[in-house]
């Protein structure tokens, strides 16, 4: 058996060398149990952010507490200007706050320079060193930690195996490709065994297809690493199918965070709502509250059910938010009622945009069927049915 | 242990401590060798002068800067313009205008050939220009002086065309000074013509042409607009040392067609009056910060609209 | 009739006054060129190819020695120079407008703004008082006064360079645990080195060309190769000077070009 290398100082893994049956990450963390389940790697603490100073100020996080758990995928997700990329630079050492704390495994590091931070980053623009190799760009850190020769040779073989990047190793970075360069970002800032990478909008530069391969590739290595990720975007798809957790920001707040399911699902508010995916807002008014269930009249008059958070009373004036999906248009029936006025096909499924009697407008999505059209022309009269469980309540 | 917000305060402070540790060396050369010795100069330029140069230091006279511009008679006293002077600073106008002038009328044609190249010959363009530019001055001045001697090309040229049978005095003439303040100072307006008609977007010649514009009324109304900033920043940068000229005047124009320059060396020479040259060598100051004056006006309101 | 496109970039007789401009450039030096490899004693009677003038110009004491000390002044005042610019540049760009900025942008190119023999007269004044004072009256005085002008030339590639490079390579080197004079040394000052070395370049041309300052501030005894010339013009011409001047312009060229080439390259 190859012996195992004395673990980084900074490494939460362990990595055996010289077999190339196994993995690169060999054993990962002992699987956490429990309570340990609930680790957390990073926090910030009530962090405002305020550039320039008197009430001119403008607040880009404003006090923003999230808590990201060892070994997760977590992903700041939110508009550009909303602070996601501000809270990364506060993390990563290259801004300080203006209150609150970031603490590493329970230590205040808000004050800490970035090369004092067991923290790597992997930039949007890569920030490849265009005067260094793919391997002396993969060794800098190394060095610049002091390893030793033996320590980082191998330790970059390994990198840039585990990036597919071996046999361009002698290249100057821009001898390489777009999707090669991020790939060397990676291993670089990979190398030295970060408790926790941050990763910048990495994707946004590459093409779509690239992209899909390298959100596949991105979570691989999170997989393999058990590293925790931070994952910034400003793209809700990368996010929901590339995360454990989310938090969605907007104008330098945290609004929601959770499981990419919690937030899709059950938007906290109506920001989140319309963010993540596309959703039908109907203005209603409370009419009774059971069990976290309410019944809701809407503008038509017509009374639904739609889940309810708590905090609200009868006669509050809301809205009640439906995913297209969770709707279908019916030539009689349904909840609501109004006229098409577009039908808009997209292959695997039909957009069915609805002109309801109230004024608003609904939309629908409907799975096509192979054997015939949705049925409706512009101009038809048609009804909405709404799924049970699909409508939910958000403050107005 | 200090707040994140008391090391971020702390640390801006340090950093602008830093910078200007960093810059004291190039701001203390550029003291001692450049911007101090001119505040001597003024300071001098309000003394009495010295019997022979110098000024008889510490003693306060107004006689420099009241010769710069009136001249008293030695016999009875009167108060008269110093018309010496003043033809000189009026020669130092007229000649850079012209210059200006003449270096524009042929440096925009070449910045607009140069600019209108291949990409890959354009350099060379650029290349060639740059080449007498980077050539020291006065090497290039003596070789104007070869072209416009009496025995020189142009009239060994003219003579054996049978034009002119005796060789046409050029040299030690205001046009020896012109000849040569074109031919030194024309890389000057190339170059930032250059530079601002390579950043022009030819689509817009398209355009005009596509709208009915001739020739002409594309060169008037489309590409000079445009390239407004180079012409200005040409013109400047041909002006400032066509007025400060000193090697031209004095290899080309020989001892009798003075400029600014000259007139300051002499002071500090054969005529003995540093508080004279102190005080002319302001005024000359005072012209090219004018002129610059006028740039920067310009310069900031042509930024705007394109801005 | 072969019928002539619509070129839209051609303006009528622009290109002719192109060529005249740069058959202009070019004769006067082709002529001083030529007559410095004239047998003739005289500059206006052709006698035949011959390199005698630069072997006489080479044999010339007063011209090795005015040479020499061209090159000593170019290489301290270009050297001083760029180092001073070089860290001026660093404090000057890539930060937020601080007090004090915008007056060291304009201290720094102040040498720019004034005319040579303004200052030239400025520096006789209050270095002829301290030759006075001190007894000194070596070279000092022309190194410190080239230096001077050559720092805004030596500055303005550096400042470029630093200011096209890419901000977040320092922060990457940062954040790869190397500390501020480590990223400085590892990554700034090799992304910095072309414009280093073409700051060096100009400043040694520039300091190289000088005629009105150096005129002004040298000791008796102190002639550098431009105003050895320039007493050589004001007496009797002869091809020599040519040859002098020949060799100068051949050293401009190749420091040109040189310059040149480094200024393309992107890294």
């Amino acid at each position: 058996m190859p012996e195992a290398k004395p673990s980084n100082t900074l490494s939460i893994m362990r990595m055996r060398l010289g077999s190339p049956q196994t993995s690169i990450w060999v054993q990962r963390m002992p699987e956490p149990t429990g309570a340990d389940d609930k680790r957390i790697a990073i926090e910030a603490r009530g962090i405002v952010k305020a550039f320039g100073q008197g009430p001119s100020a403008l607040r880009a996080l404003d006090n923003v507490s999230v808590s990201i758990r060892e070994n997760e995928f977590f992903t700041l997700l939110g508009p550009s200007g909303c602070g996601k990329t501000t809270l990364l630079r506060l993390i990563a050492g290259f801004e300080y706050p203006t209150e609150g704390a970031i603490l590493l495994h329970g230590d205040d590091i808000a004050g800490l320079p970035p090369f004092k931070r067991p923290i790597n980053t992997v930039f949007q623009s890569y920030a490849l060193f265009p005067h260094l190799t793919v391997w002396e760009n993969v060794a800098f850190g190394l060095q610049m930690l002091g390893k030793s020769k033996a320590d980082i040779e191998a330790r970059v073989a390994v990198m840039l195996k585990l990036v597919h990047m071996e046999e361009l190793a002698q290249r100057r970075t821009d001898q390489i490709s777009g999707g090669q360069a991020q790939r060397v970002a990676l291993a670089r800032a990979l190398a030295p065994s970060p408790k926790v990478l941050l990763l910048d909008e990495p994707l946004s530069a590459l093409d779509y297809k690239l992209r899909k391969e390298m959100q596949i590739e991105l979570k691989r290595m999170q997989n393999e690493t058990g590293i925790t990720f931070v994952f910034v975007t400003h793209d809700q798809e990368e996010a929901l199918t590339m995360s454990d957790r989310i938090a969605v920001m907007s104008r330098g707040k945290v609004l929601q965070v959770g499981s990419p399911w919690d937030i899709y699902d059950k938007p906290a508010d109506r920001f989140v709502a319309d963010f993540i995916g596309e959703t039908n807002f109907l203005k209603a008014s409370v009419v009774s509250i059971e069990n976290g269930v309410a019944r809701v009249m809407l503008a038509s008059g017509t009374e639904i059910v739609a889940t309810i958070a708590e905090g609200f009373q009868p006669r509050d004036s809301v809205t009640v938010v439906v995913r297209p999906e969770h709707a279908r248009a019916v030539q009689q029936g349904g909840q609501l009622s109004g006229s098409i006025e577009n039908v808009v096909y997209f292959g695997t499924d039909t957009h069915i945009h609805i002109k309801l009697d109230s004024g608003e407008l609904f939309t629908v999505r409907q799975q096509n069927s192979r054997t015939q059209s949705c049925g409706f022309k512009v101009g038809d009269r048609a009804g909405v049915e709404i799924a049970p469980d699909a409508a939910q309540v958000l403050r107005d | 242990m200090a707040t994140a917000a008391e090391t971020a305060r702390q640390g801006e402070t340090e950093t602008i401590r830093r910078r200007w540790l960093l810059s004291a060396p190039a701001l203390v050369i550029i003291f001692v060798a450049a911007v101090g010795p001119l505040f001597v100069m003024l300071a001098y330029s309000f003394m009495a002068r010295g019997d022979y140069g110098d000024v008889k230091f510490g003693q306060f006279s107004l006689d420099g800067w009241f010769s710069v511009f009136f001249q008293r008679d030695i016999f009875d006293d009167t108060v008269t313009l110093a018309d010496a002077h003043l033809s000189i600073l009026w020669r130092s106008l007229r000649l850079s205008l012209i210059t200006t002038v003449l270096t524009l009328i042929l440096g925009f044609p070449t910045a607009y050939f140069i600019a209108t190249r291949p990409r890959h010959t354009r350099e060379i363009w650029v290349f060639l220009v740059t080449i007498p530019f980077w050539t020291n001055l006065l090497i290039r001045t003596f070789a104007m002086q070869q072209v416009i001697r009496n025995e020189g090309v142009i009239n060994t040229l003219l003579r054996a065309l049978g034009i002119i049978d005796q060789p046409l005095q050029i040299m030690y003439t205001d046009w020896a000074i012109l000849f040569g303040m074109v031919y030194v100072y024309l890389p000057l307006m190339v170059l930032p013509l250059y530079a601002s008609m390579e950043k022009l977007d030819f689509r817009l010649i398209e355009a005009g042409y596509d709208l009915y514009a001739g020739r002409l009324s594309v060169l008037w109304r489309i590409v000079i607009p445009l390239v407004k900033p180079g012409v200005i920043a040409g013109s400047i940068l041909v002006f400032i040392p066509s007025l400060g000229a000193y090697v031209i005047p004095r290899v080309l124009g020989g001892g009798k067609n003075l400029m600014l320059g000259n007139l300051i060396e002499m002071q500090f020479g054969s005529g003995r009056n540093w508080p004279l040259g102190a005080a002319i060598s302001i005024t000359l100051m005072v012209l090219v910060m004018v002129a610059l004056l006028f740039y920067v006006r310009n310069a900031s309101k042509s930024g705007a609209q394109h801005g | 009739m072969a019928k002539r496109h619509f070129d839209i970039k051609a303006q009528p007789g622009f290109a002719f006054l192109a060529m005249f401009t740069f058959a202009a450039l070019y004769l006067p030096i082709a002529t001083l060129v030529a007559y410095a490899f004239n047998a003739s004693d005289s500059v206006s009677i052709w006698g035949g190819f011959s390199l005698k003038w630069f072997v006489e110009a080479w044999n010339n004491s007063a011209v090795q020695d005015a040479a020499w000390r061209s090159l000593v002044v170019a290489f301290f005042a270009a050297a001083i120079a760029t180092t001073a610019a070089t860290m001026a540049a660093i404090a000057t760009t890539r930060t937020e407008p601080y007090r004090g900025l915008s007056f060291k942008y304009a201290f720094i190119n102040q040498p720019l703004m004034v005319p040579e023999i303004v200052t030239a007269v400025a520096l006789l004044i209050v270095f002829s008082r301290i030759k006075v004072w001190t007894g000194y009256s070596g070279l000092g005085y022309l190194i410190i006064a080239h230096t001077a002008f050559c720092i805004p030339f030596a500055y303005l590639p550096i400042r470029a360079r630093l200011e096209s490079m890419d901000l977040t390579l320092e922060r990457a080197a940062a954040d790869l645990y190397a500390t501020p004079w480590m990223a400085f040394r590892r990554v700034t000052l090799p992304l910095l080195r072309p414009g280093i070395i073409a700051g060096f370049m100009l400043a040694f041309v520039i300091s190289l060309d000088d005629v009105v300052i150096t005129e002004f501030v040298k000791s008796g005894g102190q002639d550098t190769l431009p105003t050895y010339m320039l007493g050589q013009i004001r007496r009797t011409v002869t091809p020599e000077v040519n040859a002098i001047a020949t060799a100068f312009l051949a050293l401009s060229v190749v420091l040109v070009t040189a310059f040149f080439f480094i200024n393309r390259q992107k890294t």
